[in-house]
């Protein structure tokens, strides 16, 4: 099992990396989403991996258990990441519509040597 | 157990969303809430730092949980320090978003400026590091709202560059946690430390991965080389209340890496040694000389304060990277310093440019109150130039005699002369074509009837101009009280190094319970 968590860690985080790179926002979106898919895959086995063990002391009998604290900080980086997606969506939407191109880098303007407009 | 530790994440989170949802049809309320919650911050941060006065680390178990169980969030020298600067920023910069009007050119200022306000003041309180985590993400979403506050196609187009360096940066952070979760079983940052010591040298690449992992997002933050690329677009396009805000951010990442880096990386750990220093000095260095030169080629005025403020993180990180108690002091002084610099600069440059046909460092005709621009301008550059009687002098100095270690000594001192030398002279130049050869070009004639009437320029008034004075007044207020605010930073400084002194507090009532 490890060599499938570790590996899909890889992949995702890769994939991710690739699509960053690329510097256009539907791309980089994604690729942000991979990466925090990865962290999550990652976060998950940093409890170490167990099957079919609850994540709770028992009462009754032996005490083997998956430690629960790597679930909660998943839970919590999950809803984070979701959250963040979102802003990041409305918000490169926004600069979409308002410049009329979906690059991640600014672009120097032809004009840059004469005066700008306000800066409002 | 002392509750007011948590009143300044308290009560900015509570009063948010009720300017959020309750408020947001009636400006002139949520203007009210917002300022009267701003003062109270900077009572309470008041009253903190008095409370931590007295030397003792004081902890807040959250849920009354034990530590490292529970969070806790610790109240020491340093924590109520970074308090107060943020809370006494948070007040100056309020004042003048709503006396400029800024607050109103878009919606919900003021709750995103309150969860602002709460995301910081968590980050510097907090004794768990993946409630610093939290803390970075709240501070971090509100910041997106603010930096695109009012709109427009380069503030939304520099807006998406933040938030996407800053997402990449939160995952690296998950990654770091990942790590160090995994090695040392603990997320406290006093059990951390403690833990980290008992770390084999042979079982330590993990660990050190994790340090350095932590550090490359703390870096990202205080926007050191390699990292620094987001700092001007970002700050030169931000609403420039919203910038001068941002002032403390960078401080976070300095805040974050003095906290994390000596306690529970600290040099003297085996498992992680002087990796942070070494990695840590040159990275300022360069970060000196980018900011010196940006200085000097920037052609505009907000691109030259943003560059202005990354040569004062370098000069900062450089007196970090030694960790020395001489040094740390050196560093905080410095720290509040510049943020009240930075802040001065970008509110200056908010009531020039507000009056001013655009920000190119050209002369154009004078505005309106010319006199009195130019000479803030001069009194907040002179400050961030660090020449005297302001207390950025002091505070260079106070760096440089730090760092006499014959290693560091020529580059430290070559990168903080230089380029404070290189920062004055773009600071000159821009000043005086902004200000004095403006002077010599007439009032443009009055345009022809089809141009419509010419709309008089308003000049400031005196709020407008007050929140400015303030943070002028904070520059030298630091370097007449020099003696005695850096005998508090001396006591801060000591308290941060006295590792023991705060593993043993915040782990006092839970020690019964480790093997």
């Amino acid at each position: 099992m490890e060599i499938v968590v570790a590996s899909s860690v890889a992949v995702l985080t890769a994939g991710g990396v690739y699509l960053i790179l690329r510097l256009r926002t539907f791309p980089v979106i994604l690729g942000l989403a991979l990466l925090s898919y990865a962290v999550n895959i990652f976060l998950f086995a940093s409890g170490r991996l167990a099957t079919g063990l609850p994540p709770v002391l028992s009462r009754y009998g032996d005490a083997t258990y998956t430690d629960p604290l790597p679930q909660a900080l998943v839970l919590t980086a999950i809803v984070i990441s979701f959250g963040m997606t979102a802003v990041l969506v409305i918000v490169a939407l926004g600069a979409f519509l308002e410049s009329g191109t979906d690059r991640i880098d600014i672009a120097p303007r032809e004009d840059d040597a004469e005066p700008r407009e306000s800066h409002r | 157990m002392n509750h007011w530790i948590i009143a300044p994440v308290i009560l900015p989170a509570l009063l948010a969303p009720l300017i959020a949802f309750v408020m947001r049809h009636d400006l002139t309320l949520a203007r009210t809430t917002s300022l009267a919650g701003a003062v109270a911050i900077v009572a309470i941060a008041v009253g903190l730092t008095v409370a931590s006065a007295s030397g003792e680390t004081q902890v807040y178990y959250l849920g009354n949980w034990p530590a490292p169980f529970g969070i806790v969030l610790v109240l020491d020298r340093l924590s109520a320090l970074m308090v107060l600067l943020t809370s006494v920023l948070a007040l100056i910069v309020l004042v003048h978003a709503v006396a400029t009007g800024w607050d109103a050119r878009g919606r919900h200022f003021h709750a995103l400026f309150q969860f602002q306000i709460m995301g910081i003041c968590g980050a510097f309180l907090t004794g768990d590091i993946f409630n610093l985590f939290v803390f970075f993400e709240v501070l971090l979403i509100a910041s997106y709202g603010l930096m695109i506050h009012g709109g427009g196609r380069e503030r939304m187009q520099a807006g998406v560059q933040y938030i996407v360096m800053n997402l990449a940066g939160s995952t690296l952070f998950l990654f770091a946690l990942g790590v160090l979760y995994a090695s040392t079983g603990t997320l406290n940052i006093a059990d951390l430390a403690l833990r980290l010591r008992e770390i084999p040298i042979e079982d330590a690449a993990l660990v050190r991965v994790a340090a350095m992992l932590l550090m490359i997002v703390f870096a990202l933050k205080a926007a050191l080389f390699p990292l620094q690329f987001w700092l001007p677009g970002t700050y030169a396009n931000a609403p420039a209340p919203v910038a001068a805000l941002f002032a403390i951010m960078t401080k976070v990442g300095a805040y974050a890496i003095i906290r994390v880096h000596t306690l529970a990386f600290g040099p003297d750990i085996e498992a992680t040694g002087p990796l942070a220093a070494t990695w840590l000095f040159p990275a300022a260095i360069v970060t000196i000389v980018i900011g010196a030169l940006g200085v000097l080629g920037a052609r505009g005025l907000l691109p030259l304060i943003a560059f202005s403020i990354l040569g004062s993180m370098g000069t900062l990180m450089v007196a970090v990277a030694s960790f020395t108690p001489e040094a740390t002091l050196a560093a905080l002084y410095y720290l509040v310093h510049s943020t009240f610099a930075g802040a001065a600069l970008f509110l200056v440059a908010d009531l020039l440019l507000s009056r001013r046909k655009d920000q190119t460092l050209i002369p154009l005709p004078p505005t309106v109150q010319n006199g009195l621009f130019a000479s803030l301008f001069f009194a907040a550059a002179i400050g961030m130039a660090g020449m005297p009687p302001l207390s950025g002098f002091l505070g260079k100095l106070l760096i440089l005699d730090a760092l006499r270690d014959p290693g560091q000594m020529p580059w430290a001192w070559g990168a903080v002369l230089a380029g404070s030398l290189v920062t004055i002279v773009g600071f000159a130049r821009a000043g005086s074509q902004l200000f004095w050869k403006s002077t010599s070009i007439p009032a443009p004639a009055p345009k022809g009837p089809d141009r419509g009437p010419v709309t008089p320029v308003r000049a400031a008034s005196a709020i407008e101009i007050a929140p400015t004075l303030t943070a002028l007044a904070v520059l030298a207020g630091l370097s007449v009280f020099a003696g005695p605010v850096s005998a508090y930073l001396a006591d801060a400084s000591e308290q941060i190094f006295d590792r023991d002194g705060y593993i043993g507090a915040v782990l006092g009532t839970g020690a019964e319970d480790q093997p």
